[in-house]
Protein backbone atom coordinates (compact mmCIF):
# COMPACT_ATOMS: atom_id res chain seq x y z
CA UNK A 1 0.00 0.00 0.00
CA UNK A 2 2.47 2.52 1.25
CA UNK A 3 5.44 2.39 -1.10
CA UNK A 4 7.85 3.52 1.62
CA UNK A 5 6.93 0.80 4.07
CA UNK A 6 6.79 -1.69 1.18
CA UNK A 7 10.40 -0.90 0.46
CA UNK A 8 11.82 -0.43 3.96
CA UNK A 9 9.74 -2.63 6.27
CA UNK A 10 7.88 -5.23 4.27
CA UNK A 11 10.96 -7.33 3.41
CA UNK A 12 11.41 -8.01 7.12
CA UNK A 13 7.77 -8.23 8.20
CA UNK A 14 6.91 -10.67 5.41
CA UNK A 15 9.93 -12.99 5.56
CA UNK A 16 11.21 -14.86 8.59
CA UNK A 17 14.62 -15.42 6.97
CA UNK A 18 14.99 -11.66 6.55
CA UNK A 19 14.03 -11.07 10.18
CA UNK A 20 16.58 -13.62 11.38
CA UNK A 21 19.17 -12.08 9.08
CA UNK A 22 18.45 -8.66 10.54
CA UNK A 23 18.73 -9.95 14.12
CA UNK A 24 21.98 -11.72 13.23
CA UNK A 25 23.48 -8.61 11.69
CA UNK A 26 22.43 -6.48 14.66
CA UNK A 27 24.17 -8.93 16.98
CA UNK A 28 27.24 -8.85 14.73
CA UNK A 29 27.17 -5.04 14.81
CA UNK A 30 27.03 -5.00 18.62
CA UNK A 31 29.77 -7.57 19.25
CA UNK A 32 31.98 -5.95 16.60
CA UNK A 33 31.43 -2.50 18.13
CA UNK A 34 32.77 -3.78 21.45
CA UNK A 35 35.83 -5.62 20.13
CA UNK A 36 36.38 -3.35 17.15
CA UNK A 37 36.66 -0.23 19.29
CA UNK A 38 39.63 -1.63 21.20
CA UNK A 39 41.14 -3.15 18.03
CA UNK A 40 41.05 0.26 16.34
CA UNK A 41 42.32 2.06 19.44
CA UNK A 42 45.25 -0.35 19.71
CA UNK A 43 45.91 -0.39 15.95
CA UNK A 44 45.51 -4.16 15.75
CA UNK A 45 43.47 -4.40 12.52
CA UNK A 46 46.08 -6.63 10.92
CA UNK A 47 46.08 -9.06 13.84
CA UNK A 48 42.28 -9.09 13.67
CA UNK A 49 42.50 -10.00 10.00
CA UNK A 50 44.91 -12.82 10.78
CA UNK A 51 42.53 -14.23 13.40
CA UNK A 52 39.61 -14.00 10.98
CA UNK A 53 41.45 -15.95 8.28
CA UNK A 54 43.00 -18.33 10.75
CA UNK A 55 39.66 -19.91 11.58
CA UNK A 56 39.02 -21.07 8.01
CA UNK A 57 40.83 -24.46 8.19
CA UNK A 58 39.00 -25.30 11.41
CA UNK A 59 35.62 -24.55 9.90
CA UNK A 60 36.53 -26.56 6.81
CA UNK A 61 37.54 -29.60 8.86
CA UNK A 62 34.38 -29.30 10.94
CA UNK A 63 32.22 -29.17 7.83
CA UNK A 64 33.95 -32.23 6.34
CA UNK A 65 33.55 -34.11 9.62
CA UNK A 66 29.94 -33.07 9.90
CA UNK A 67 30.50 -31.10 13.11
CA UNK A 68 29.29 -27.56 13.74
CA UNK A 69 31.46 -24.95 12.06
CA UNK A 70 31.48 -22.96 15.29
CA UNK A 71 33.42 -25.73 17.05
CA UNK A 72 36.02 -25.86 14.29
CA UNK A 73 36.29 -22.09 14.25
CA UNK A 74 36.75 -21.96 18.01
CA UNK A 75 39.51 -24.59 17.96
CA UNK A 76 41.46 -22.93 15.18
CA UNK A 77 40.95 -19.48 16.72
CA UNK A 78 42.77 -20.73 19.81
CA UNK A 79 45.58 -22.16 17.64
CA UNK A 80 45.78 -18.91 15.70
CA UNK A 81 45.90 -16.78 18.86
CA UNK A 82 48.82 -18.88 20.05
CA UNK A 83 50.52 -18.39 16.68
CA UNK A 84 50.01 -14.64 16.67
CA UNK A 85 51.20 -14.31 20.27
CA UNK A 86 54.27 -16.43 19.58
CA UNK A 87 55.14 -14.44 16.47
CA UNK A 88 54.69 -11.01 18.06
CA UNK A 89 56.82 -12.11 20.99
CA UNK A 90 59.56 -13.90 19.08
CA UNK A 91 60.13 -11.94 15.90
CA UNK A 92 59.77 -8.27 16.69
CA UNK A 93 61.22 -7.06 13.42
CA UNK A 94 59.18 -9.05 10.97
CA UNK A 95 55.94 -9.36 12.90
CA UNK A 96 53.89 -8.05 9.99
CA UNK A 97 55.52 -10.38 7.52
CA UNK A 98 55.16 -13.42 9.72
CA UNK A 99 51.53 -12.70 10.61
CA UNK A 100 50.77 -12.03 6.95
CA UNK A 101 52.27 -15.38 5.98
CA UNK A 102 50.46 -17.14 8.81
CA UNK A 103 47.06 -15.90 7.70
CA UNK A 104 47.55 -16.49 3.99
CA UNK A 105 48.84 -19.96 4.87
CA UNK A 106 45.72 -20.66 6.93
CA UNK A 107 43.51 -19.41 4.07
CA UNK A 108 45.29 -21.73 1.62
CA UNK A 109 44.99 -24.63 4.04
CA UNK A 110 41.28 -23.94 4.43
CA UNK A 111 40.76 -23.99 0.68
CA UNK A 112 42.80 -27.21 0.34
CA UNK A 113 40.76 -28.95 3.02
CA UNK A 114 37.49 -27.75 1.53
CA UNK A 115 38.56 -28.94 -1.93
CA UNK A 116 38.23 -32.53 -0.63
CA UNK A 117 34.53 -31.87 -0.17
CA UNK A 118 32.07 -32.71 -2.95
CA UNK A 119 30.26 -29.42 -2.60
CA UNK A 120 33.52 -27.47 -2.73
CA UNK A 121 32.32 -24.22 -4.28
CA UNK A 122 29.27 -23.94 -2.06
CA UNK A 123 31.24 -24.73 1.09
CA UNK A 124 34.09 -22.31 0.47
CA UNK A 125 31.67 -19.55 -0.51
CA UNK A 126 29.72 -20.04 2.69
CA UNK A 127 32.89 -19.96 4.80
CA UNK A 128 34.35 -16.90 3.14
CA UNK A 129 31.21 -14.85 2.61
CA UNK A 130 28.72 -16.17 5.15
CA UNK A 131 25.19 -17.46 4.74
CA UNK A 132 23.21 -14.70 6.31
CA UNK A 133 19.90 -15.66 4.75
CA UNK A 134 20.14 -19.16 6.21
CA UNK A 135 20.73 -18.15 9.85
CA UNK A 136 18.83 -20.37 12.27
CA UNK A 137 17.36 -19.36 15.61
CA UNK A 138 19.90 -21.49 17.51
CA UNK A 139 22.70 -19.64 15.72
CA UNK A 140 21.20 -16.39 16.98
CA UNK A 141 21.37 -17.69 20.56
CA UNK A 142 25.06 -18.51 20.08
CA UNK A 143 25.58 -14.95 18.96
CA UNK A 144 23.76 -13.62 22.02
CA UNK A 145 26.00 -15.74 24.26
CA UNK A 146 29.12 -14.43 22.50
CA UNK A 147 27.87 -10.87 22.87
CA UNK A 148 27.37 -11.33 26.61
CA UNK A 149 30.87 -12.79 27.07
CA UNK A 150 32.57 -10.13 24.95
CA UNK A 151 30.59 -7.44 26.76
CA UNK A 152 31.67 -8.80 30.14
CA UNK A 153 35.31 -8.92 29.01
CA UNK A 154 35.07 -5.32 27.81
CA UNK A 155 33.58 -4.27 31.12
CA UNK A 156 36.35 -6.00 33.06
CA UNK A 157 39.25 -4.83 30.93
CA UNK A 158 38.10 -1.37 29.85
CA UNK A 159 40.65 0.49 31.99
CA UNK A 160 43.74 -1.50 30.98
CA UNK A 161 42.61 -1.47 27.33
CA UNK A 162 42.34 2.33 27.34
CA UNK A 163 45.67 2.70 29.16
CA UNK A 164 47.31 0.38 26.62
CA UNK A 165 45.88 2.30 23.69
CA UNK A 166 47.54 5.44 25.03
CA UNK A 167 50.81 3.76 25.97
CA UNK A 168 51.59 0.15 26.86
CA UNK A 169 54.15 1.20 29.44
CA UNK A 170 51.52 3.31 31.15
CA UNK A 171 49.32 0.26 31.63
CA UNK A 172 52.25 -1.61 33.13
CA UNK A 173 53.27 1.16 35.52
CA UNK A 174 49.61 1.43 36.55
CA UNK A 175 49.78 -2.16 37.76
CA UNK A 176 48.07 -4.01 34.87
CA UNK A 177 49.65 -7.01 33.15
CA UNK A 178 49.91 -6.04 29.49
CA UNK A 179 50.45 -9.59 28.24
CA UNK A 180 47.35 -10.79 30.11
CA UNK A 181 45.13 -8.05 28.72
CA UNK A 182 46.63 -8.27 25.24
CA UNK A 183 45.74 -11.96 25.30
CA UNK A 184 42.25 -11.13 26.51
CA UNK A 185 41.74 -8.73 23.62
CA UNK A 186 42.89 -11.39 21.14
CA UNK A 187 40.41 -13.80 22.73
CA UNK A 188 37.62 -11.22 22.40
CA UNK A 189 38.45 -10.75 18.72
CA UNK A 190 38.57 -14.51 18.19
CA UNK A 191 35.18 -14.95 19.84
CA UNK A 192 33.80 -12.09 17.75
CA UNK A 193 35.04 -13.78 14.59
CA UNK A 194 33.58 -17.12 15.62
CA UNK A 195 30.25 -15.48 16.43
CA UNK A 196 30.12 -13.46 13.22
CA UNK A 197 31.53 -15.62 10.47
CA UNK A 198 28.22 -17.28 9.63
CA UNK A 199 26.66 -13.89 9.06
CA UNK A 200 29.23 -12.00 7.00
CA UNK A 201 31.87 -14.67 6.38
CA UNK A 202 35.47 -14.92 7.52
CA UNK A 203 36.74 -12.80 4.66
CA UNK A 204 34.41 -9.93 5.40
CA UNK A 205 34.13 -9.96 9.19
CA UNK A 206 37.10 -7.62 9.44
CA UNK A 207 35.03 -4.97 7.67
CA UNK A 208 32.41 -5.10 10.42
CA UNK A 209 35.11 -5.15 13.08
CA UNK A 210 37.00 -2.12 11.76
CA UNK A 211 34.79 0.13 9.63
CA UNK A 212 32.11 1.12 12.20
CA UNK A 213 34.70 1.53 14.98
CA UNK A 214 36.90 3.63 12.70
CA UNK A 215 33.91 5.85 11.89
CA UNK A 216 33.31 6.17 15.63
CA UNK A 217 36.95 7.15 16.21
CA UNK A 218 36.60 9.95 13.65
CA UNK A 219 33.54 11.44 15.33
CA UNK A 220 33.89 10.72 19.04
CA UNK A 221 35.73 12.50 21.81
CA UNK A 222 35.19 9.69 24.29
CA UNK A 223 35.69 5.94 24.08
CA UNK A 224 32.10 5.22 25.19
CA UNK A 225 30.77 7.51 22.46
CA UNK A 226 33.03 5.83 19.92
CA UNK A 227 31.54 2.47 20.88
CA UNK A 228 27.97 3.78 20.64
CA UNK A 229 28.63 5.30 17.21
CA UNK A 230 30.25 2.05 16.09
CA UNK A 231 27.17 0.11 17.16
CA UNK A 232 24.82 2.53 15.41
CA UNK A 233 26.87 2.48 12.20
CA UNK A 234 27.07 -1.31 12.31
CA UNK A 235 23.31 -1.69 12.77
CA UNK A 236 22.62 0.84 9.99
CA UNK A 237 25.01 -1.06 7.71
CA UNK A 238 23.22 -4.32 8.48
CA UNK A 239 19.80 -2.88 7.77
CA UNK A 240 20.74 -0.98 4.61
CA UNK A 241 22.88 -3.84 3.31
CA UNK A 242 20.06 -6.34 3.79
CA UNK A 243 17.58 -4.05 2.04
CA UNK A 244 19.91 -3.62 -0.92
CA UNK A 245 20.54 -7.33 -1.01
CA UNK A 246 16.78 -8.08 -0.95
CA UNK A 247 15.67 -5.56 -3.56
CA UNK A 248 18.55 -5.90 -5.99
CA UNK A 249 19.29 -9.56 -5.41
CA UNK A 250 22.86 -9.01 -4.15
CA UNK A 251 25.07 -11.10 -1.88
CA UNK A 252 23.87 -10.14 1.61
CA UNK A 253 27.06 -10.32 3.73
CA UNK A 254 29.07 -8.44 1.13
CA UNK A 255 26.36 -5.77 0.81
CA UNK A 256 26.44 -5.13 4.56
CA UNK A 257 30.22 -4.83 4.69
CA UNK A 258 30.22 -2.64 1.61
CA UNK A 259 27.71 -0.26 3.21
CA UNK A 260 29.86 -0.15 6.37
CA UNK A 261 32.95 0.81 4.37
CA UNK A 262 31.02 3.40 2.32
CA UNK A 263 29.65 4.93 5.53
CA UNK A 264 33.19 5.16 6.86
CA UNK A 265 34.42 6.82 3.67
CA UNK A 266 31.54 9.33 3.72
CA UNK A 267 32.19 10.10 7.40
CA UNK A 268 35.89 10.63 6.76
CA UNK A 269 35.12 12.90 3.77
CA UNK A 270 32.56 15.00 5.66
CA UNK A 271 34.85 15.20 8.67
CA UNK A 272 37.83 16.40 6.63
CA UNK A 273 35.68 18.98 4.81
CA UNK A 274 34.34 20.23 8.14
CA UNK A 275 37.76 20.51 9.73
CA UNK A 276 39.08 22.33 6.66
CA UNK A 277 36.27 24.85 7.03
CA UNK A 278 37.05 25.17 10.76
CA UNK A 279 40.67 25.87 10.00
CA UNK A 280 39.74 28.55 7.49
CA UNK A 281 37.32 30.22 9.92
CA UNK A 282 39.43 30.20 13.01
CA UNK A 283 42.63 31.97 13.78
CA UNK A 284 45.28 29.49 12.68
CA UNK A 285 46.44 27.44 15.62
CA UNK A 286 48.95 24.74 15.97
CA UNK A 287 47.83 21.19 15.39
CA UNK A 288 50.15 18.48 16.44
CA UNK A 289 49.19 15.08 15.17
CA UNK A 290 51.41 12.29 16.26
CA UNK A 291 50.87 9.17 14.23
CA UNK A 292 51.37 6.02 16.17
CA UNK A 293 51.08 3.65 13.24
CA UNK B 1 78.33 1.48 50.67
CA UNK B 2 77.61 4.40 52.99
CA UNK B 3 81.23 5.42 52.74
CA UNK B 4 81.27 5.75 48.99
CA UNK B 5 81.98 9.38 48.10
CA UNK B 6 78.89 9.68 45.94
CA UNK B 7 76.56 8.81 48.79
CA UNK B 8 78.02 11.30 51.20
CA UNK B 9 77.12 14.15 48.94
CA UNK B 10 73.35 14.01 49.36
CA UNK B 11 72.16 12.91 52.73
CA UNK B 12 74.41 11.72 55.49
CA UNK B 13 73.25 8.12 55.48
CA UNK B 14 71.01 5.48 54.12
CA UNK B 15 68.25 4.85 56.65
CA UNK B 16 64.73 3.53 56.95
CA UNK B 17 63.23 6.74 55.59
CA UNK B 18 64.97 6.39 52.21
CA UNK B 19 62.56 6.36 49.29
CA UNK B 20 64.98 5.13 46.61
CA UNK B 21 68.16 3.18 47.21
CA UNK B 22 70.43 1.88 44.44
CA UNK B 23 73.59 -0.08 45.08
CA UNK B 24 76.10 -0.64 42.27
CA UNK B 25 73.16 -0.54 39.93
CA UNK B 26 73.84 -1.23 36.24
CA UNK B 27 71.10 -0.32 33.78
CA UNK B 28 70.59 -1.07 30.10
CA UNK B 29 68.61 -3.16 27.66
CA UNK B 30 69.14 -6.90 27.50
CA UNK B 31 72.85 -7.43 27.85
CA UNK B 32 73.70 -3.95 26.64
CA UNK B 33 74.85 -1.96 29.66
CA UNK B 34 74.38 1.79 29.40
CA UNK B 35 75.33 2.99 32.87
CA UNK B 36 77.20 1.12 35.59
CA UNK B 37 77.67 1.59 39.28
CA UNK B 38 74.84 3.97 40.13
CA UNK B 39 74.75 4.52 43.90
CA UNK B 40 72.09 6.95 44.95
CA UNK B 41 69.63 7.27 47.75
CA UNK B 42 66.85 9.72 48.32
CA UNK B 43 64.63 10.91 51.15
CA UNK B 44 61.09 12.29 51.04
CA UNK B 45 61.08 15.77 49.52
CA UNK B 46 64.32 15.26 47.58
CA UNK B 47 64.72 16.26 43.96
CA UNK B 48 67.37 14.38 41.99
CA UNK B 49 67.93 15.67 38.48
CA UNK B 50 69.52 13.48 35.84
CA UNK B 51 71.63 15.53 33.47
CA UNK B 52 73.45 14.33 30.36
CA UNK B 53 73.35 14.17 26.59
CA UNK B 54 70.89 12.09 24.59
CA UNK B 55 71.83 8.46 25.02
CA UNK B 56 73.67 9.11 28.27
CA UNK B 57 71.39 6.77 30.20
CA UNK B 58 68.90 9.17 31.85
CA UNK B 59 65.82 7.54 30.39
CA UNK B 60 67.19 4.05 30.90
CA UNK B 61 67.75 4.74 34.58
CA UNK B 62 64.24 6.19 34.96
CA UNK B 63 62.74 3.18 33.17
CA UNK B 64 64.62 0.91 35.56
CA UNK B 65 63.33 2.84 38.58
CA UNK B 66 59.82 2.61 37.13
CA UNK B 67 60.15 -1.16 36.75
CA UNK B 68 59.79 -1.06 32.97
CA UNK B 69 63.12 -2.80 32.45
CA UNK B 70 64.96 -5.05 34.90
CA UNK B 71 68.30 -3.94 36.32
CA UNK B 72 71.32 -5.67 34.77
CA UNK B 73 73.31 -5.81 37.98
CA UNK B 74 73.31 -4.41 41.48
CA UNK B 75 70.22 -3.69 43.50
CA UNK B 76 67.47 -1.12 43.45
CA UNK B 77 64.68 -0.46 45.92
CA UNK B 78 61.85 1.99 45.49
CA UNK B 79 59.80 2.56 48.64
CA UNK B 80 61.34 -0.53 50.14
CA UNK B 81 60.28 -2.85 47.32
CA UNK B 82 61.31 -3.90 43.83
CA UNK B 83 60.62 -1.27 41.13
CA UNK B 84 57.20 -1.54 39.52
CA UNK B 85 55.56 -3.27 42.48
CA UNK B 86 53.91 -0.19 44.00
CA UNK B 87 51.85 1.27 41.15
CA UNK B 88 49.74 3.45 43.44
CA UNK B 89 52.77 5.03 45.11
CA UNK B 90 55.10 5.61 42.14
CA UNK B 91 54.22 7.54 38.99
CA UNK B 92 56.30 7.69 35.82
CA UNK B 93 56.13 10.24 33.00
CA UNK B 94 57.72 8.78 29.86
CA UNK B 95 59.60 10.99 27.47
CA UNK B 96 57.33 11.05 24.46
CA UNK B 97 54.05 9.45 25.34
CA UNK B 98 52.54 8.06 22.18
CA UNK B 99 49.50 10.03 21.17
CA UNK B 100 47.52 8.37 18.45
CA UNK B 101 45.76 10.39 15.83
CA UNK B 102 42.49 8.52 16.26
CA UNK B 103 42.36 8.29 20.04
CA UNK B 104 39.00 9.63 21.23
CA UNK B 105 40.15 10.88 24.62
CA UNK B 106 39.65 14.36 26.00
CA UNK B 107 42.41 15.97 28.03
CA UNK B 108 40.35 15.47 31.22
CA UNK B 109 39.92 11.76 30.45
CA UNK B 110 43.67 11.36 29.99
CA UNK B 111 44.28 13.06 33.33
CA UNK B 112 41.62 10.91 35.02
CA UNK B 113 43.45 7.79 33.81
CA UNK B 114 46.01 8.66 36.48
CA UNK B 115 43.49 7.31 39.01
CA UNK B 116 43.31 3.87 37.33
CA UNK B 117 46.21 2.57 39.41
CA UNK B 118 44.10 3.19 42.52
CA UNK B 119 40.77 2.14 41.07
CA UNK B 120 41.87 -1.23 39.68
CA UNK B 121 39.49 -3.02 37.32
CA UNK B 122 36.23 -2.51 39.16
CA UNK B 123 36.70 0.35 41.64
CA UNK B 124 34.10 3.08 41.29
CA UNK B 125 35.34 6.59 40.73
CA UNK B 126 34.43 8.51 43.88
CA UNK B 127 33.92 12.19 44.56
CA UNK B 128 37.40 12.18 46.08
CA UNK B 129 38.88 10.83 42.82
CA UNK B 130 37.07 13.48 40.83
CA UNK B 131 38.29 16.17 43.22
CA UNK B 132 41.90 15.03 42.77
CA UNK B 133 41.55 15.18 38.97
CA UNK B 134 39.85 18.57 39.12
CA UNK B 135 42.67 19.90 41.27
CA UNK B 136 45.50 18.65 39.00
CA UNK B 137 43.71 20.03 35.94
CA UNK B 138 43.76 23.41 37.64
CA UNK B 139 47.38 23.17 38.80
CA UNK B 140 48.67 22.17 35.38
CA UNK B 141 46.52 24.65 33.50
CA UNK B 142 44.89 21.80 31.57
CA UNK B 143 41.43 23.02 32.64
CA UNK B 144 41.66 25.65 29.86
CA UNK B 145 41.36 22.90 27.25
CA UNK B 146 40.09 19.96 29.32
CA UNK B 147 37.22 19.10 26.95
CA UNK B 148 39.30 19.04 23.79
CA UNK B 149 40.40 15.71 22.41
CA UNK B 150 44.07 14.93 22.93
CA UNK B 151 44.65 14.77 19.17
CA UNK B 152 43.71 18.45 18.75
CA UNK B 153 46.18 19.71 21.36
CA UNK B 154 49.57 21.24 20.70
CA UNK B 155 52.69 19.37 21.79
CA UNK B 156 53.05 21.54 24.88
CA UNK B 157 49.38 21.06 25.83
CA UNK B 158 49.74 17.30 25.41
CA UNK B 159 52.82 17.37 27.62
CA UNK B 160 50.92 19.24 30.34
CA UNK B 161 48.04 16.77 30.05
CA UNK B 162 50.40 13.83 30.60
CA UNK B 163 51.92 15.62 33.58
CA UNK B 164 48.40 16.12 34.99
CA UNK B 165 47.85 12.37 34.67
CA UNK B 166 51.05 11.62 36.58
CA UNK B 167 50.06 14.04 39.37
CA UNK B 168 46.56 12.58 39.56
CA UNK B 169 48.11 9.38 40.87
CA UNK B 170 49.12 11.22 44.06
CA UNK B 171 52.28 9.16 44.25
CA UNK B 172 55.08 9.38 46.76
CA UNK B 173 57.77 9.02 44.10
CA UNK B 174 57.61 10.86 40.78
CA UNK B 175 59.87 9.73 37.93
CA UNK B 176 59.74 12.43 35.26
CA UNK B 177 61.49 12.08 31.93
CA UNK B 178 61.97 15.59 30.57
CA UNK B 179 58.70 17.05 31.82
CA UNK B 180 59.57 20.47 30.41
CA UNK B 181 60.29 19.27 26.87
CA UNK B 182 58.21 21.24 24.39
CA UNK B 183 57.04 23.77 26.97
CA UNK B 184 57.46 27.52 26.68
CA UNK B 185 58.92 29.66 29.45
CA UNK B 186 55.57 29.92 31.27
CA UNK B 187 55.09 26.18 31.06
CA UNK B 188 58.59 25.55 32.37
CA UNK B 189 58.01 27.86 35.32
CA UNK B 190 54.70 26.08 36.01
CA UNK B 191 56.44 22.69 36.07
CA UNK B 192 59.13 24.02 38.41
CA UNK B 193 56.38 25.30 40.75
CA UNK B 194 54.57 21.96 40.62
CA UNK B 195 57.78 20.07 41.41
CA UNK B 196 58.45 22.41 44.33
CA UNK B 197 54.90 21.93 45.65
CA UNK B 198 55.18 18.14 45.38
CA UNK B 199 58.49 18.19 47.25
CA UNK B 200 56.91 20.30 49.97
CA UNK B 201 54.34 17.51 50.40
CA UNK B 202 57.22 15.07 50.94
CA UNK B 203 57.21 13.60 47.44
CA UNK B 204 60.53 12.37 46.05
CA UNK B 205 61.11 13.58 42.50
CA UNK B 206 63.65 12.12 40.06
CA UNK B 207 63.70 14.14 36.88
CA UNK B 208 65.68 13.93 33.68
CA UNK B 209 66.33 17.31 32.13
CA UNK B 210 68.37 19.14 29.53
CA UNK B 211 67.87 22.38 31.35
CA UNK B 212 70.67 23.13 33.82
CA UNK B 213 68.40 25.73 35.46
CA UNK B 214 66.14 22.85 36.58
CA UNK B 215 69.15 21.23 38.20
CA UNK B 216 70.07 24.17 40.37
CA UNK B 217 67.18 23.77 42.79
CA UNK B 218 67.82 20.04 43.17
CA UNK B 219 68.94 18.20 46.27
CA UNK B 220 71.37 16.34 44.08
CA UNK B 221 72.41 16.14 40.45
CA UNK B 222 73.41 12.91 38.74
CA UNK B 223 75.60 13.79 35.78
CA UNK B 224 75.58 10.99 33.22
CA UNK B 225 77.60 10.19 30.10
CA UNK B 226 76.99 6.46 29.78
CA UNK B 227 78.59 6.34 33.18
CA UNK B 228 78.26 8.36 36.37
CA UNK B 229 80.37 11.49 35.89
CA UNK B 230 79.30 13.10 39.15
CA UNK B 231 76.66 12.82 41.80
CA UNK B 232 76.11 15.42 44.45
CA UNK B 233 74.68 18.81 45.30
CA UNK B 234 74.31 21.04 42.22
CA UNK B 235 77.17 23.39 43.08
CA UNK B 236 79.58 20.44 43.22
CA UNK B 237 78.16 18.18 40.53
CA UNK B 238 77.77 20.96 37.96
CA UNK B 239 81.36 22.20 38.19
CA UNK B 240 82.93 23.16 34.88
CA UNK B 241 85.28 20.18 34.67
CA UNK B 242 82.34 17.82 35.15
CA UNK B 243 80.23 19.59 32.55
CA UNK B 244 83.15 19.57 30.11
CA UNK B 245 83.61 15.87 30.67
CA UNK B 246 79.89 15.27 30.24
CA UNK B 247 79.15 17.44 27.25
CA UNK B 248 82.62 17.98 25.79
CA UNK B 249 82.91 14.92 23.60
CA UNK B 250 79.33 14.69 22.37
CA UNK B 251 76.87 17.18 21.00
CA UNK B 252 75.00 18.93 23.77
CA UNK B 253 71.38 19.09 22.77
Amino acid sequence: MNPLSDWFIEPFSANEFMRNALFASILVALVCALSGTYVVLRGLAFVGDALAHGVIPGIAVALLAGVSGVVGAAVSAVVMMGGVTLITRRSRLSGDTAIGLLFVGMLALGVIITSRSESFVGDITRILFGELLGVSTSALWWQVAALVIVGAAARIAHRPFVLMSLDEGLARTSGYSTSLFHGLLLAMVALTVVASFRTVGTLLVLGMLIAPAASGALLARRVSTMMAIAAAYGIASGYLGLLASYHFDLASGASIVFVAVVLFALTAAVKSLASRRDDADEIPHQHVHVHAH
Amino acid sequence: MTDSPTNRLTHPRIDATCTIITRELAVGFGRHRIVDDVNIHTHPGDLVTLVGTNGSGKSTLLKTLAGMIPPIAGSVEVLGAAPGTSPTRVAYLPQHPVSSHTLPLRARDVAAMGRYAHLGLFGRETTADRRVVHEVLRRTGVDDFADQPLRDLSGGQQQRTHLAQVLAREAEVLLLDEPTAGLDIVGKRAVADIVAAERARGVTVVMATHDLADAESATAVLLLAQRVVAFGPPNLALRDENLRECFGFTQPH
